[in-house]
């Protein structure tokens, strides 16, 4: 065990962890963050994404050691309820969930992305959100919403 | 930050009101009810609809023998002194949209707006039982004339007799809005719910005559609502049961077996002493388990624990396991239908087509692999779980830890997807076990091996024979359909815990396997599986129960034995009936050199299923020529399109969908490009939702036709993550999805959820023949497949 330093939606946190421990579990169970998830645990599916500085990452893989000190965003530090992000409304709007619980992979990919492409076609779009995975199958919607956000936000 | 604390931050605790409330009725619904008062619950200030939170739940220490009665108003509806409507439903929130449906249903049927009602569902110590929510059963049982709705009428037309007396005014001058009975012609006087009841109890029997309100006069139902959990859901402050917290909770993980039919010889337990935080390894015959401090010491310790296990039982060859299938003994057999003299028309028909369709093991393969929650402490005990019953798992739940069924609380909590039997009951016994050996609260969450492993109940692999007879005319004379179906364990039920993997581990029988041959006559007319195809007349002795015109009929079930563990998939038997039937019926219009369409009208009888195809062949623009399409070319990308149709279950909700596509015959690759579905399921409760559902059944139905396939080799499942079994991720592949809704207000309202799912590996299937003139019979249709059967063109 050793102090692993966090800086989670503009906090910073000092935990006791095995510097193996992979984010995931810093997130979601030493501070009861409910934005990512565990999915596959193998960097497959997408549900535990989060944001580090500015990119899209799988916090199911990626130990606490390597990044420490770092910015993370997660679902939560987006938006509210009350106040949800754009591209949270967007999702809202839309109406595109069935279950949910791929909701954080598939936003926080498409923001990551868009912030980095705000001009993206949806071709590109399409490509950045293939490696992610609905089992809901919400797919239409979801693209639907993640294109209704890149416009607006490009206005 | 403790979870207590994030709960009261983001407004998901209850509040001081209501947690007042719930402590004065001692946290037993049935208690409080015994004495004056309805009990009103002010919780989900964000209008989630959600149970109690998990901090509230956690000190039930009360008794609940069985279900509040069904025929008892109070079981489903409760209005406080303030004029708060809360509701009770045993049909709980898995996505598909029901919740936000029945919550409609009763601000309808009070004449409230819709965020007045709070629904509560699937928790036992509050709501009825209505078994599993589950097979497109929720919109039927809580939409019709029993159950929710007529509770809710009989409410209403009981504040309406409390009315008249009130305001000293017949009944018929009376009506009902917005929370109060007022005069029609002076709506100004009026008198609220919440005064007429006083925060009493109906304590009335659910009136089997209430009226429910016609569908014309509905503002509420029908209408397109939002999902109120949507906001939580995308701001990350919903609480799925992966995100259930209790004080002072230890987390597991389960060491199952390695290959399939091996058994514990023994578990040394000094190989996780060096590890921190190991609390315990459990043990309880073939059920291993670690319970560690913190979840990733849960892991670790999962991995290095040594046990010595038997050799496995070995599995059949894959590559030749439809075969196996076929020559399984002994089967238990089942006939659903059979005019006796099928073989005597297909012996006098002008053409006789035969075809053999195969079907694999598919999975739920839900994106967050199954976890519960158990606090099992003593005698008594909580749980958290995903599971589809709460009743039934709280039950096979008591019997796995050999505890009294009335001390334990299932509370529903939303697990990831779920689509049928994933691992949600299974993992509430691992969780239960751990939690009781430790006599703390328990975490646990599957591994994506264990759940895709040793986790979930497949959907059942299907070989399937259709043998169909045609007259001179090309018309379908005669119809004969086998099939044999390998099936282990299912659903829990009532007794039955070792239906599921982990029941069955520590030391539980699945249901047991009864062998009948042959199958005894068939004494009435139920298409439940869709094990006869829609073009059959459905003929037991003088009644006809089908949707079509073919008198020579006949439907034939081989149950036998399955070398993995099988349960409910979304559509579960349906789909895989369905894929060879509709598939047949394309070979048949083929052979007869009719085009699909008009050959399904020419032998439907139903109304309502001729004008789904109608309705989809209308808006696909859809060109009348029998397929496959004239001079396609035999090289590079050919298009076609398909159509397929059912009337789900046989009185379930009718659907047909058209799929057009691209097949790619250098590659065998097929890209779908548009699916149009025509769904009509009686009266819609909301639009939005029902095409939410019928999107998703589309493209899941999609992913299961072109990718999704369980493997193994000599001795265990190989897929057992995302690269090794196959799902459509979003982006480049996702077709245009088109929806047409059809509203039949004055119909009885039927299942929607698993319509569109049923149809799509026939509609592709037959949009590939289309392109091509390849019949791909075997699901999923990949391109080995694919160029396979284009080889054979």
């Amino acid at each position: 065990m050793s102090a692993i330093t966090l800086k989670v939606n503009g906090t910073t946190h000092t935990l006791d962890l095995d510097p193996s421990t992979p984010l995931l579990y810093a997130l979601s169970d030493d501070l009861a963050l409910r934005g990512p998830k565990f999915g596959c645990g193998l960097g497959q599916c997408g549900a535990c994404t989060v944001i580090l500085e500015g990119r899209a990452i799988r916090s199911c893989i990626t130990p606490v050691e390597a990044v420490s000190g770092s910015e993370i965003t997660t679902l939560e530090g987006l938006g509210a309820i009350e106040k949800p992000h754009p591209i949270q409304q967007a999702f809202i709007d839309e109406q595109a969930a069935q279950c949910g619980f791929c909701v954080n992979a598939v936003i926080m990919t498409a923001k990551a992305f868009l912030d980095k492409n705000p001009k993206a076609t949806d071709e590109q779009i399409h490509r950045a959100m293939s490696g992610v995975l609905c089992r809901c199958f919400t797919h239409t919607r979801m693209l639907r919403a993640i294109k209704r956000y890149a416009q607006e936000a490009a206005r | 930050m403790s979870n207590r604390t994030s709960n009261a931050a983001n407004g998901m605790a209850l509040t001081p009101d209501a947690r007042a409330a719930l402590k004065r009725a001692g946290f037993s619904r049935r208690d409080f009810l015994k004495q004056s008062g309805a009990l009103i619950v002010g919780f989900s200030v964000l209008g989630l609809g959600v149970g109690l939170d998990t901090a509230e739940a956690q000190v039930f220490q009360g008794v609940t023998a069985g279900t509040p009665p069904l025929n008892q108003v109070d079981s489903w509806i409760a209005i406080s002194a303030d004029g708060g409507v809360t509701a009770y439903t045993g049909k709980e929130e898995l996505g598909q949209g029901i919740v936000t449906a029945q919550t409609q249903l009763v601000a309808e049927e009070l004449c409230v707006p819709f965020d007045r009602v709070k629904l509560i569902y699937c928790d036992t110590a509050y709501t009825p039982d209505e078994g599993y929510t589950s097979g497109s059963q929720s919109h039927p049982m809580n939409f019709n004339h029993a159950n929710l709705a007529q509770a809710a009428a009989t409410a209403r037309e009981t504040l309406v007799k409390l009315g008249s007396d009130h305001l000293g005014a017949p009944a018929e001058q009376l009506m009902a809005a917005d929370g109060a009975i007022s005069l029609k012609n002076d709506p100004s006087k009026k008198v609220s719910y919440g005064e007429l009841l006083g925060g009493k109890k109906f304590s009335l029997i659910v009136d089997k005559n209430a009226k429910r309100k016609p569908a014309s006069e509905w503002t509420v139902l029908g209408t397109p609502v939002h999902r109120p959990d949507i906001p939580a859901l995308v701001t990350g402050q919903f609480e799925f049961v992966h995100n259930v917290r209790v004080p002072g909770m230890l987390h597991g993980q389960v060491v199952r077996p390695p290959v399939v039919g091996a058994t514990v010889i023994s578990v040394d337990e000094s190989s996780v002493k060096n590890l921190p935080g190991v609390v315990k390894v459990v043990v309880k015959k073939n059920f291993v388990g670690v319970v560690t401090q913190r979840p990733w010491q849960a892991i670790q310790a999962a991995a290095q624990l040594k046990v010595k296990w038997t050799p496995g039982s070995g599995l059949p060859n894959q590559g030749d396991f439809y075969e196996h299938v076929r020559k399984q003994k002994p089967t238990r057999d089942t006939l659903l239908v059979d005019s006796k003299d099928v073989e005597q028309q297909l012996s006098a028909a002008a053409t006789v087509v035969k075809a053999t369709y195969h079907y694999p093991y598919q999975m739920h393969g839900s994106m967050g692999s199954s976890c519960a929650v158990a606090d099992i402490q003593g005698e008594k005990g909580t749980i958290w779980s995903a599971t589809q019953g709460v009743w039934y798992t709280r039950g096979t739940t008591a019997m796995v830890l050999g505890l009294k069924p009335e001390n334990l609380r299932v509370i529903f909590t939303r697990g990831s997807g779920c689509y049928g039997l994933n691992g949600a009951d299974t993992i509430t016994y691992d969780a239960a076990l751990l939690s009781q050996a430790v006599g703390k609260p328990v975490r646990v969450q599957f591994t994506r091996k264990d759940e895709m492993a040793w986790g979930e109940s497949y959907g059942n692999a299907f070989v399937m024979d259709e043998r169909g007879g045609l007259d001179a005319q090309g018309n379908i004379s005669a119809w004969d359909y086998e099939c044999w179906v390998p099936a282990l364990g299912t659903r829990p039920g009532r007794n039955t815990p070792g239906n599921v993997i982990t029941g069955f581990l520590v030391g539980f029988e699945p249901e047991e396997f009864n062998p009948r041959t042959p199958a005894p006559d068939p004494t009435r007319y139920s298409n439940n599986t869709n094990g006869m195809p829609s073009y059959i007349a459905g003929c037991i002795g003088e009644t006809c129960g089908g949707n079509g015109k073919v008198k020579s009929e006949r439907s034939l079930t081989h149950n036998v034995v399955s070398p993995f563990w099988t349960g409910p998939l979304r559509s579960p038997q349906r789909v895989q009936n369905t894929f060879a039937h509709e598939s047949f019926m394309d070979e048949l219009a083929a052979k007869a050199k009719a085009d699909p369409v008009e050959y399904r009208l020419r032998h439907l009888s139903d109304p309502r299923l001729i004008a789904v195809v109608q309705s989809t062949a209308k808006a696909a623009n859809w060109d009348t020529r029998p397929s496959p399409k004239p001079r396609a070319r035999k090289t590079g990308i050919a298009t076609g399109r398909g159509i397929s149709c059912v009337n789900y279950e046989g009185n379930n909700g009718y659907s047909a969908m058209m799929a057009e596509v691209e097949v790619n015959q250098e590659t065998g690759k097929v890209a779908v490009k548009r699916i149009i579905v025509s769904v009509d399921c009686g009266p819609i409760s909301n639009p939005d939702g029902l095409k939410n559902q019928t999107e998703g059944g589309a493209l899941q139905g999609m992913s299961r036709a072109l990718g999704e396939e369980v493997t193994w080799d000599a001795q265990q499942i190989t897929s057992i993550d995302w690269t090794s079994y196959h799902t459509l991720p979003l982006g480049f592949d996702v077709p245009k999805v088109e929806v047409e809704l059809i509203n039949r207000p004055d119909e009885r309202a039927t299942g929607s959820g698993e319509l569109a799912i049923t149809l799509v590996a026939s509609a592709i299937g037959n949009a590939i023949f289309d392109a091509t003139g390849a019949r791909v019979r075997e699901v999923p249709f990949t391109p080995e497949r694919v160029k396979a059967a284009l080889s054979q063109v």
